[in-house]
């Protein structure tokens, strides 16, 4: 009897058998439901009703900006941190970062549980009573929290692959810190930028368990919009994950995600 | 006299507890075109980037035209930098990193308002001008038509010639150079050798050129500094350099050396190799001095015509010359002739007085501080070593207690006590074996004089020294112990004042 041969593409049929029930087939499903009414015939009723009704429009839109506050506020933290953590010559900086890092190896439910009961304790004081029903804040707080290392992160590798020397040649040819900043390090951490970007915005629009567990449920994002759906109506469920399918998409194409280049988004650790 | 554009007043670098430049004063000439001249980790680089900026030396003076800029900041120095790996800025084009420093520049414009009263502005050049600049950089180095090339698309010779273009575009009083054609080819390598000189009298600024490669330094310098462990060797022309070696170390790292130990027997006569030479330089009699020939300063003759005879044990070709190795008694010489010899040939050799160089050694022997241990051992050198205390005191014995008596019996515990260590050149061994000897070290130089090798050991944690004489051939950073007999371990006391403060 004759062996199958074996050859490299062979090893790719785990994969191919993984892509077509987890990626493949529920994407045809879920294409199906959301243009199918509830007798199961095609229509386009929810689509329609979805982009008739100004509740589920306002909570795309109040999704993007809460994830677009949450992204801002991680650049800004993780950028400076990034910056003097690549260029310090510490022989400790390992440790620094695994300082921001390591709060990602404990259970995301219970840092987000133990932040609430944080924000319980401090709106005790009279002081910071204001707490109790400040839900975007705290949703904003808790985003940022969570999500700050997966900023940190690709900032760091991408600013640790530029070569000092550039900084010394700016300096060289008479550019000040300003200029050199500007001109030399923004440019090249821009590809650290943007995965770090995508890596904190698009799980800030549907991570519902932060916004759910310190917005007190009055925060509602699109990704708890899509899990109530899914309780009660899949076809319509399924029209609002492919409207955030596609927001993504969108926003994956701005930020210039597609393109073939090298991935920074690997991390060292 | 010749313009003094820099200046380095007792310059002296610490990186840590690191000394990597130890105390250098120097000047450059206005428009010449200088090397420094070393092997890696002499300091040269450094030294470099402290003119640059992008190092502030650890005390001394940096003087820019007699103005003193030892703390001013890279881009406030009217000084641009070739960097070794060119350092050119990868998410630019061409014209974009050439314009950089131009951009940055501001420059002082003269006008004239209504009531014509004159008035100055700093302002930045304009479009035109960035372009007309760095369109004659361009042309500089033969690099027209490049502006909108990306970097990456570009071989290693052209983004050598971007890095250059984006240097002298802001036309800089002075072109620093780090090592710029190491990444070259040898071929390549020449020709930017000849383009950079080119360039430079063309350009009429002051070039400051790094590098390692003495032939490289030779051919394209006015002036040569080779230096060594952060020290000034020697400064001179390249002909000087070559031809008038100031120390073994020079002679030996620039073009090939006979390096042998020799005697002063008389005035301009010296005693190598068993045979009394007539020189040129003039030393004390009975001065123990480092004797250099050049291989192309020995001529050979029939063999009862020489000063020395030999047998030739080598030939090689050279291309140019012959590579002629003769055996003269328990000696050996390198000759470079046009001329072919046969291995087993006699031969006879005459050196003219003038060829024969002299050098104060600059090794007689090893000293070291020591102190005395617990149990009469001594520590020196980064080691701890058997040693004989009794002769720190002339008749004196230790007793079973391990105190030593004096001759007239008196008892004195010698723990801590601090002594003047001397070690003859020709009393230290080494081996590969690790616990052969009292310390550790790697090999940091050999020079080859003749008929034995002169080798230092240098050990990692406080860099002491070992420097000694072996006939063995031992490799460059070899890692070895060093082996001192007990009885070459030559002890005194230091002097009293000292112990008395104690």
């Amino acid at each position: 009897m004759k062996l199958p041969r074996f050859s490299r593409k062979t090893l790719c049929i785990p994969y191919a058998v993984f892509l077509v029930f987890f990626v493949i087939i529920p994407m045809c499903v879920i294409l199906f439901y959301a243009f199918t009414d509830r007798q199961m015939h095609f229509s386009f009723s929810n689509f329609l009703r979805f982009f008739s009704d100004p509740t589920k429009l306002s909570t795309i839109v109040y999704s993007i900006v809460i994830a677009l506050i949450t992204t801002v506020i991680c650049l800004v933290i993780a950028y400076p941190v990034a910056l003097i953590l690549a260029r310090s010559k510490l022989k400790k900086k390992f440790v620094i970062l695994m300082l921001f890092v390591l709060p990602m190896w404990i259970n995301f439910v219970l840092r987000v549980n133990a932040l609430r009961e944080l924000f319980n304790l401090l709106s005790q004081s009279e002081a910071l009573s204001w707490l109790e029903n400040a839900n975007i804040f705290k949703t904003i707080v808790g985003m940022v929290y969570d999500f700050l290392p997966f900023m940190i992160l690709p900032l760091y590798t991408t600013m640790l692959k530029i070569d000092t020397s550039l900084y010394e040649a700016s300096a060289d040819l008479g550019g000040n810190a300003f200029t050199t900043f500007f001109r030399i390090t923004l440019p090249l951490s821009m590809p650290g930028i943007m995965s770090g970007v995508t890596m904190v915005f698009l799980p800030s629009m549907t991570n519902y368990v932060v916004s759910d567990m310190l917005g007190n449920a009055k925060v509602t994002i699109i990704g708890k919009f899509i899990y109530e759906y899914f309780g009660s109506d899949w076809h319509m469920g399924s029209m609002v994950a492919l409207v955030l399918l596609i927001v993504v998409f969108v926003s994956t194409l701005l930020s210039g995600g597609f393109k073939s280049e090298e991935n920074v988004r690997g991390t060292n650790l | 006299m010749a313009e003094h554009i820099i200046e380095l007043k007792g310059v002296t670098k610490y990186f840590g507890e690191n000394l990597i430049i130890d105390n250098m004063s120097f000047y450059v000439n206005k428009g010449e075109f200088i090397t420094f001249l070393g092997p890696s980790g002499c300091g040269k680089t450094t030294t470099l980037r402290m003119i640059a900026g992008f190092e502030l030396p650890t005390s001394g003076q940096i003087l820019l035209n007699g103005k003193d800029i030892s703390s001013l900041p890279p881009n406030k120095r009217p000084v641009n930098t070739v960097f070794q790996r060119y350092a050119l800025f990868p998410h630019l084009n061409v014209y974009e990193n050439i314009a950089f420093g131009l951009k940055c520049k501001r420059v002082i414009n003269t006008y004239r308002n209504d009531k014509g009263e004159e008035y100055t502005k700093k302002e930045r050049l304009t479009k035109k001008e960035i372009a007309a600049k760095v369109k004659k950089a361009l042309e500089i180095v033969d690099l027209e038509g490049f502006e909108k090339r990306s970097i990456s698309t570009l071989s290693g010779g052209q983004q050598q010639r971007v890095a250059i273009a984006r240097a002298i575009v802001n036309e800089p009083e002075i072109l620093l150079l780090d090592e710029p054609l190491g990444a070259l080819d040898l071929k390549m390598r020449k020709e930017m050798q000849i383009e950079l000189k080119k360039m430079h009298k063309r350009l009429g600024i002051t070039f400051i050129y790094v590098t390692h490669d003495q032939e490289e330094a030779l051919t394209m310098s006015d002036t040569v500094v080779v230096m060594s462990d952060g020290v000034v060797q020697q400064i001179g022309t390249p002909t000087d350099v070559y031809n008038e070696p100031a120390n073994t170390f020079v002679a030996d790292f620039i073009g090939e050396s006979n390096i042998m130990n020799g005697t002063v027997v008389g005035q301009h006569k010296v005693r190598f190799c068993g045979k009394d030479f007539a020189c040129v330089d003039d030393f004390p009699v009975n001065e123990p001095v480092d004797v250099v020939v050049r291989p192309e300063d020995i001529r050979m003759c029939a063999p009862e015509d020489g000063m020395l005879t030999g047998e030739v044990i080598s030939v090689v070709f050279k291309g140019i010359h012959y590579e002629i190795t003769v055996q003269v008694g328990k000696y050996e010489f390198v000759i470079n002739s046009t001329e072919c010899r046969k291995v087993g040939e006699k031969i006879g050799m005459k050196i003219a007085p003038d060829e024969i160089h002299l050098m104060k050694p600059k090794f007689t022997t090893n000293v070291y501080d020591g102190i005395i241990t617990k149990h009469n051992t001594v520590r020196f050198g980064d080691g701890e070593w058997e040693c004989d205390v009794t002769s720190l005191y002339p008749g004196s014995h230790i007793d079973e207690e391990e105190y030593l008596i004096t001759k007239e019996g008196e008892k004195i515990d010698l723990t801590d006590t601090e002594v003047r260590v001397e070690v003859g050149l020709n009393d230290i061994t080494i081996s590969d074996e690790e616990d052969a000897g009292g310390v550790m070290g790697h090999i940091i130089s050999i020079i080859y004089k003749g008929d034995h090798y002169r080798l230092i050991v240098r050990t990692e944690e406080n860099e002491e020294d070992f420097v000694f004489s072996t006939e063995d051939l031992w490799n460059e950073n070899d890692y070895v112990s060093v082996i001192i007999p007990r009885d070459k371990i030559k002890l005194t006391l230091k002097p009293k004042g000292k112990e008395d403060e104690a």
